[in-house]
This record gives structure tokens, C-alpha cells and sequence, in this order.
């Protein structure tokens, strides 16, 4: 064990000794140890935080053919920090009326649930916070918990709007939880595990985006409801309920709710490479350092995340009454159809050679995505056809207007 | 697996107080001087009237009703995933049935009208 292959567990045994060479019993060395990971490790994801929302307001400006922020520093690197000794100095309001204990722990919990999920987040081989065996669970459990501090923020405000914005949030929650969930049954299923380290090993063949398409497909938009973002930011959206649950925020408490934002939405980013992308591995490149590793899966994170910024700013906000529709009545009926056959096809095909079971599941996934559009187009063209139908018993009724 | 739950639990605690530093840092340098109009609700410049934790939508409990019946089931099925290597065909094929009567749930409430916003 060198640092070049075991960065982590060797400073981290070294830490363990100097300890105990202080007359520290284990129990204590290793809380200290664990203590000074967890500190690096929610540092590191801090500092992300603070270079993502340079990401964002670069990428976002690309898209919409502006510059972005250049002016301070190069590229306008330094902008963030400036942004933060804005936040930090602003008088900060609490609305007459608001549940002050709920009102100031819902920003702190917004951001502490994104940091709990880097518990889980593997960066490496060997690079990573602790391998829950059920950490898939503790995925959508610490998922929730973010939910949870926007309904207590919209709740605490004492605001119509915010008020709304939660409760929009809430049903955006529960309703694409459930496909959200089924599609993580399938990397359990194609992984046997719900460690989140044991499905990036079971990767090292074939990445489950190949395995299941489909499956990756219905993670992502899932996510992205999830996260709350456009084109589902029911919750916030501005042009209704001007910003929804954060609307009595200001200063810093605001800066925690976009940081928790920006964060959650890289950290999904992170899951769908991890799940479907082989999270750290980079075609056996990753076996000579772990270092390459945590290259190679900040690299698929960040395209994730691009990705989720892309569908952000390019799609228009959709209503609720067709959020719903769309998570309960064709997302949902598709994950588990898609569950059903991955599961069957993976049983049949145990011992089948590699590249005739990666074909079949790989074929059934298009096979089902296929169908699934086929059958939308029908019910669209009879719906037109019923719309159509209205349209000639109007012009029945009043036939001279037909003629002119 | 003790000291994995262990290291969970000083990451919470950790999680919620990294985020409290800023905060706290904030309340330090930045000035304080409410009064009632800063104070006051925002609504657009409009002043609010009644109460503002207004009455919601029963359409939410229904959709929150179906959710559960969902994500209960669904939890069920984790380790049915996990161990379906192991599993005979049979208990797989018994996991589709479960799953199947979950679907057959969904379209009892799609055609019971529960999955309309109106």
C-alpha cells in the first residue's frame, strides 16, 4: 500500500498511528480519523459547490448566446467568492409570522441532505466515504430529506406562494419517486448488490447504459423531478409563484438553498454515471491509479450535470396536470413493464455467453421503448381524431358559415 | 458494518453543522434592522390578505395515498433484486406476478378516475 494506489487508507493509516502513538485508544483514533475525512470530503464538495455555480452561469449564458460572468478573474473564476461576500453581509429577514425554528433549519437541512448523499459517492476504487450495503436505499431516503426541507421551508415562510410552491413539490416528489425507484431496482438486479461500490465493480465488462437504455433514460428525467429543476420547477416557478418555497429568503439562507440546488443536481449527475456509466471506471485505465478514477468520474458527473443543465434551459416549464400524467401514466406502467422483462431476461439468459445476454437486454429495451411510442401515437391520433369530430359537429350545426 | 452506520452518523452531524457556519458568520457581519414593512409578506407589493396557510387541493391526498401504496410495495421488491441470482425461476417468476398486481392497481386507479387533476 503506497499513496499512489491507496491514497485514502494510507493517510488515513498513518493518522490511525500517530494517533495511537499519542495513547489514544482505537475507538477515539478512529472517530478523530473518520472526522477529518468527512471534514475534507464536505470541504471538497463545498468547493465544488462554489465552482458549479460558475458552471452553471457560464453554460447557461453559452445557451442562451452570452458571455457569462468575466470580469473578475480569468473567465470570471473569481465571481463565486465575490457572490458569497454579497450573501454574507446582506441583512438577513425572517417574515413577521414565520415559524422561526423550522424557518432557519429548512435552508441548513436543504444543503446537509445533498452532503449526506457524498457519504455514499464513490470517487474512486478506493476513494469514497463509507459502502453501505443499502446504499441505494439511503440514495432516495437522503433524496427525501431534501424534499422535506423544501416543504418545511414553504410551510415555516408564512407566504401563499411559498406555501404553493411546497405543496407543488410535494406532489412532484411523491409522484416520480415511484418510477425513480423502480428504475434503481434494475442496476440492483443487473448488479446483485445495493452497494453503490459493488454495481461500479459489477460494471467493468459492460456499463448498464448498454445493458438498459431505457432504464437510464427514465433515472434521468425522474432525477430532474426530483431535483426540482426545469422543466419541472413547478416549485419555484417564477412566472407564477415568483420563487416559490424560497421566496422569504434572503442573504446567506438563499445561498445555502441554491448551493443545495446546484449541488444535488451534480451529485445526481454523479449517481446516473455511477449506476449506469460505470462511475469510476474509465476502459481499465483506472486499475494504474486511483487518481485516473476520480478524474474519469468527475469527468462523467460533470456531463451528467451538463446534461441536466442542458434539458434545464432548453425545455419550457410544463403544468401540473401534465406532470402527473406524465410520471403516473406513462412513466410509472414503463418502469415496471421495463423491471418486469429486465428481470426475466436476466434470470433466463444467467448463463448465457456475455454478448448474447448484453443483445437481448439491450434489444428488449428497444423493443419496449418502441412499442411504448407506438402506442402514445395511436392514442394521440384517435384523440385528434375525437377533437377533429367536435370540430365537424360544430361546423354541422351552422352550415351556412361553411360555404364562404 | 457498525462503523459504516457510525461514519453515517458523524456525517450528519457534520452535514448540519458545516452548513450552520456560514449562517452563523453571516449573522456576525451583516446589519440587522427590521422593521415592519421589511418584515412583511411578499406578495408582489400587495398587501396580504386573511390567513396564509391556505386551504390546499384534496386531489395532493389522493396522490400522496396512491404514492404509498407504491413506494411500500416497491421496498419489498429490494430484496427480491438482490437475491434473484440465487433465486429459482419460480420465485422470480412469482416476483412479476407481485409486480403485475401492483400494475393492476395502477390501472384500477387510472380507470377509477384517481390519476385526473380536475
Amino acid at each position: 500500500m503506497t499513496f499512489w494506489n491507496d491514497p485514502i487508507n494510507f493517510i488515513a493509516k498513518w493518522l490511525m498511528d500517530v494517533f495511537s502513538g499519542w495513547g489514544m485508544g482505537e475507538v477515539l483514533a478512529y472517530v478523530i480519523t473518520a472526522v477529518i475525512g468527512i471534514v475534507v470530503l464536505i470541504l471538497f464538495s463545498m468547493g465544488l459547490a462554489i465552482f458549479l455555480v460558475w458552471v452553471e452561469r457560464k453554460v447557461v449564458a453559452r445557451f442562451q448566446d452570452r458571455v457569462g460572468p468575466n470580469r473578475l478573474g480569468p473567465f470570471g473564476l473569481v465571481q463565486p467568492f465575490a457572490d458569497i461576500i454579497k450573501l454574507i453581509i446582506k441583512e438577513d429577514l425572517t417574515p413577521a409570522g414565520a415559524d422561526k425554528f423550522i424557518y432557519n433549519l429548512a435552508p441548513v437541512m436543504a444543503l446537509g441532505s445533498v452532503i449526506l448523499l457524498w457519504a455514499v459517492l464513490p470517487l474512486a476504487s478506493n476513494i469514497y466515504g463509507t459502502d453501505l450495503n443499502v446504499a441505494v436505499l439511503y440514495l432516495v431516503a437522503a433524496g427525501a430529506l431534501g424534499t422535506l426541507a423544501i416543504i418545511m421551508a414553504g410551510w415555516a415562510s408564512n407566504n401563499k406562494y411559498a406555501l404553493l410552491g411546497a405543496f407543488r413539490m410535494v406532489a412532484t416528489m411523491i409522484s416520480y419517486e415511484v418510477p425513480m425507484v423502480v428504475t434503481l431496482l434494475i442496476p440492483t438486479i443487473l448488479a446483485g448488490t445495493m452497494s453503490i461500490q459493488g454495481i461500479t465493480q459489477a460494471q467493468g465488462g459492460l456499463w448498464f447504459f448498454i445493458l438498459s437504455p431505457l432504464g437510464a433514460l427514465i433515472f434521468l428525467i425522474s432525477a430532474i423531478a426530483e431535483l426540482g429543476r426545469a422543466p419541472f420547477d413547478l416549485n419555484e416557478a417564477e412566472s407564477e409563484i415568483i420563487a416559490g418555497f424560497h421566496i422569504e429568503y434572503s442573504g446567506m439562507k438563499f445561498g445555502l438553498f441554491y448551493a443545495g440546488e446546484l449541488l444535488h443536481a451534480f451529485t445526481f449527475g454523479g449517481f446516473v454515471a455511477i449506476l449506469f456509466f460505470g462511475g469510476w471506471r474509465f476502459f481499465g485505465l483506472e486499475q494504474y491509479s486511483p487518481l485516473i478514477g476520480v478524474v474519469a468520474f468527475l469527468a462523467k458527473a460533470l456531463f451528467g450535470y451538463w446534461v441536466i443543465m442542458w434539458i434545464k434551459y432548453t425545455m419550457p416549464r410544463i403544468r401540473i396536470d401534465h406532470m402527473l400524467a406524465f410520471t403516473w401514466k406513462f412513466l410509472t406502467p414503463l418502469a415496471f413493464v421495463l423491471l418486469m422483462v429486465t428481470a426475466l431476461l436476466h434470470k433466463l439468459l444467467a448463463g448465457a455467453e456475455t454478448w448474447i445476454y448484453a443483445s437481448s437486454l439491450f434489444l428488449a429495451n428497444i423493443m419496449i421503448g418502441w412499442i411504448t411510442v407506438e402506442i402514445l401515437r395511436a392514442v394521440g391520433r384517435r384523440q385528434r381524431k375525437a377533437e377533429e369530430h367536435k370540430f365537424e359537429d360544430v361546423h354541422a350545426l351552422h352550415p351556412a358559415e361553411g360555404h364562404h | 458494518m457498525q462503523s459504516e452506520w457510525v461514519y453515517i452518523g458523524l456525517f450528519l452531524v457534520l452535514g448540519i453543522i458545516v452548513p450552520i457556519v456560514p449562517l452563523v458568520l453571516s449573522r456576525l457581519v451583516a446589519p440587522r434592522k427590521p422593521n415592519p414593512i421589511k418584515q412583511s409578506t411578499y406578495e408582489c407589493g400587495i398587501e396580504t390578505v386573511g390567513e396564509s396557510w391556505v386551504q390546499f387541493k384534496a386531489q395532493y391526498y389522493i396522490f400522496a395515498l396512491v404514492f404509498l401504496v407504491f413506494d411500500v410495495e416497491t421496498v419489498f421488491l429490494f430484496p427480491w433484486a438482490i437475491s434473484l441470482d440465487k433465486l429459482p425461476l419460480f420465485a422470480v417468476v412469482e416476483g412479476i406476478i407481485f409486480i403485475s398486481i401492483l400494475v393492476a392497481g395502477l390501472v384500477y386507479a387510472w380507470r377509477k378516475g384517481m390519476l385526473e387533476w380536475a
